[in-house]
């Protein structure tokens, strides 16, 4: 699971109200490369909530992004990469996603985050 | 890449082991599935954004539209062991496409506000064995798709999918791009014909904005 994926996905329990964003328990962490597509780093930029990202990444031991940033920060190459590196390079292999509300456990085993939910919590 | 290289790339996909009736699990054939890619790719440009393929399988569609330069690809199923043979068919070509798989109920995706993708493909149950499955698929499809939706569905439904499309959708276009013969393989034991050629419709949605 890539950054960008655990950046969109919340828990969605039925009583939970602020699912989102999962912490990240990390067991396996793998670099991969990836295409540097600046024009589709500009384009999903919006759809990310920044801090998530940026709290998520630290936690995969991912530096290097700044603590704010915004559109204006799209033009600065140095940024772009940070984000791409970020967002699309790092992935769990190994660990669980933890919802931040009632810390429920979604198992990810070989880069595959389990959400499937028990009756109860439908 | 070509449409032949796309279409031999995905020869290698694996089918099912063991298919699950209950979850209408046919492979999407290579060939069918190149074409489709190729025509959301190429005729339509929507492969530049980020791809979810609902119900993915063992992963033909997600590889597929990876392989044809999508940026990120997020492949979704319900079941264990599809994800798993998807997973070892991306371990098995290598090339670290961009494909991410989450294990995740369709139905449960409407509670995914984040989840936001610029195009869905996918190859939904048709139905036949849970009524209304494929119309879940499609409902779910347009709550995650910002952009198309492309999707195979029994031509005899046609009049219905257009309905519910226009009506309790609210689609800015649904259009039939093409008519395809299936040859489903006699996956489960009920089925005693060898092969059964059903005619499907390769659709595209336009989700609307407002929605």
């Amino acid at each position: 699971m890539k950054l960008l994926t655990h950046n969109m996905l919340a828990c969605h329990i039925k009583s939970v109200k602020n699912g989102f964003p999962f912490k990240i328990e990390a067991v396996r962490v793998e670099e991969i490369e990836a295409d540097f597509d600046p024009d589709f780093l500009r384009h999903i930029f919006p759809r990310i909530e920044y801090h998530a990202l940026r709290e998520a990444a630290e936690t995969l031991g991912a530096g290097g992004l700044p603590e704010q940033a915004d559109e204006a920060s799209l033009e600065d190459e140095d940024f772009l990469r940070a984000f791409h590196h970020a967002l699309l390079e790092v992935v769990l292999e190994e660990g669980a996603l933890i919802c931040p509300e009632t810390g429920r456990r979604f198992p990810v085993a070989k880069g595959i985050p389990n959400l499937l939910l028990h009756e109860d919590e439908c | 890449m070509k449409l032949k290289e796309l279409e031999a790339l995905l020869q290698d996909v694996s089918p099912f082991e063991r298919p699950k009736v209950e979850l209408e699990q046919y492979p999407t054939r290579a060939h069918i599935a190149a074409r489709m890619l190729y025509t959301v790719g190429n005729t339509y440009g929507e492969l530049e954004g980020m791809v979810v393929d609902l119900g993915c399988g063992t992963g033909m569609l997600a590889i597929g539209a990876a392989a044809l330069g999508c940026p990120h690809v997020l492949g979704i199923d319900v079941d264990a062991d599809a994800l798993a043979a998807a997973g070892a068919n991306l371990a098995a070509i290598g090339d670290d496409l961009p494909v991410d798989l989450l294990r995740c109920d369709v139905a449960a995706l409407g509670a995914q506000a984040r989840l936001r993708a610029d195009t869905v493909v996918m190859n939904p149950p048709f139905g036949t064995r849970q009524r209304g499955a494929d119309l879940e698929f499609l409902r779910a499809a347009f709550r995650v798709s910002a952009g198309a939706v492309y999707s195979l569905h029994k031509s005899s439904t046609r009049a219905h999918v257009a309905r519910v499309a226009a009506g309790e959708l609210h689609a800015a276009s649904a259009e039939v791009l093409a008519q395809l013969r299936f040859d489903l393989p006699a996956s489960y034991a009920f089925h005693r014909h060898k092969t059964k050629d059903i005619e499907v419709d390769l659709w595209r949605f336009e989700v609307s904005s407002s929605a």
